[in-house]
């Protein structure tokens, strides 16, 4: 318990990176990084979930009766999920249409929901706030980089620009679901062997 | 009991203020949402319809009653002079569903003007081409939206896309629930027109 709000936050980012160390929330994590574009976009909208459910679960961790928490969970998440959707679809609707039925199924995402149980039901306001926001922010990071990595192998283009030229024949298979797998793997492959130095 | 009790009060609380964030946000952006959708899914369909028209017909719309439900209607200019109105259709029996078909119609004669598709879930590679090439689409350019239209199979005169033929199909339905709701309002719609 003696850690500090830095180390709540920092811990996302590496130590506990949700989908690499906890390998938490792979749902979207294969579905959606098909272009670095869209994994941040799902990252974001992940993290104002993940910070606004552990910010209410938090302060309402004393009123909550513990038998029916996940109950209580759920309903606050798949709020915070509907207005996510709401807002994106008036504000962000390119987007909208991209990330299409992953926005609900943040309310399913057991990242979500294990923070709620895991840290903010037993946590003070700020520590809770910091490791949704770390939690988050490590999220769409590893988002991010998947896609990135999906998108410039997969279709040689990186946020819409040509990275390789014409001459450079596209290996579709990485745009794919099972490429999403292959690609996941050697990205925790490559994270274990710097983290066992 | 007392416990019982806290449970159900806590979960009741909850759900319901809940639910009313969410109402109050659904009013907020609703209008906005419409705008959106009409922008990015309806806009490019408008767009290739409506080819050098002087105005903008995502923003010059109106909405009429067809039966139960509310449809948009979308206005188009062109030499100054408002003749054309564009609307969606619905063909059911699609391969992966119904089809959205945005169809222009000249109010005049009732020729149609151009056609794109909005919104299907066919194959990509075949019938989803009915959406990215517009080749198929154009053949309805010209013809009477009254009178039904027809793949060259069922003894019309629309080619049917080369193993896409159920696709096809759905398209010509499309163009015909077009027509009937076309038939249905004309009156009206030719009112609401003009007064643009």
């Amino acid at each position: 318990m003696a850690k500090t709000v830095t180390q709540e936050f920092t811990k996302g980012l590496w130590e506990e990176i949700a989908p690499f160390r906890l390998v938490l929330g792979l749902c979207p994590v294969l579905g959606v990084t098909t272009t670095m574009e869209n994994g941040i976009g799902m990252g974001l909208a992940t993290t104002f979930v993940l910070v606004c459910s552990n910010i209410l679960v938090s302060i309402l961790r004393k009123f909550i009766p513990a038998k029916v928490r996940i109950a209580c969970f759920i309903v606050i998440i798949a709020t915070f999920v509907t207005v996510v959707e709401l807002l994106m679809q008036a504000f962000a609707y390119p987007l909208f249409l991209k990330l299409g039925v992953f926005i609900p199924l943040i309310v399913v995402n057991c990242l979500v929901l294990g923070r709620a149980e895991a840290f903010a039901f037993k946590n003070k306001l700020i520590p809770s706030v910091a490791d949704g926001l770390g939690m988050g922010v490590g999220f769409t990071l590893s988002l991010g980089a998947l896609g990135a990595v999906r998108e410039i192998l997969g279709t040689g283009m990186f946020l819409g620009m040509s990275v390789f030229g014409a001459s450079y024949e596209p290996f579709a298979f990485m745009v794919q679901a099972p490429g999403a797998f292959v690609c996941l793997g050697l990205m925790l492959c490559g994270m274990n062997i710097i983290g066992s130095k | 009991m007392t416990e019982l009790i806290k449970m159900v009060v806590v979960l009741v609380l909850l759900s319901s203020s809940s639910g009313g964030l969410l109402h109050w946000l659904k009013t907020q952006t609703s209008s906005k949402i419409e705008d959106q959708q009409v922008k990015f899914v309806k806009g490019p369909a408008l767009k290739s319809i409506f080819e050098g028209s002087s105005n903008d017909p995502t923003a010059d719309r109106f909405t009429l009653k067809v039966g139960e439900t509310e449809k948009n209607f979308f206005v188009g200019k062109f030499d100054g002079k408002t003749n054309c109105v564009a609307f969606e259709g619905f063909g059911k029996g699609g391969y992966g569903g119904d089809i959205g078909l945005m169809i222009g119609v000249d109010i005049d004669n009732g020729s149609v003007l151009g056609a794109a598709v909005t919104t299907h879930s066919e194959t990509p590679g075949l019938g989803a081409k009915a959406k990215e090439d517009p080749s198929f689409v154009s053949q309805l350019k010209g013809l009477s939206i009254e009178s039904p239209i027809l793949v060259t199979n069922d003894g019309g005169k629309i080619n049917a896309m080369s193993g896409a033929t159920i696709t096809s199909r759905a398209v010509c339905n499309a163009a015909n629930d077009a027509g009937k709701i076309y038939k249905e309002i004309k009156s009206q719609l030719t009112e609401k027109v003009k007064s643009f």
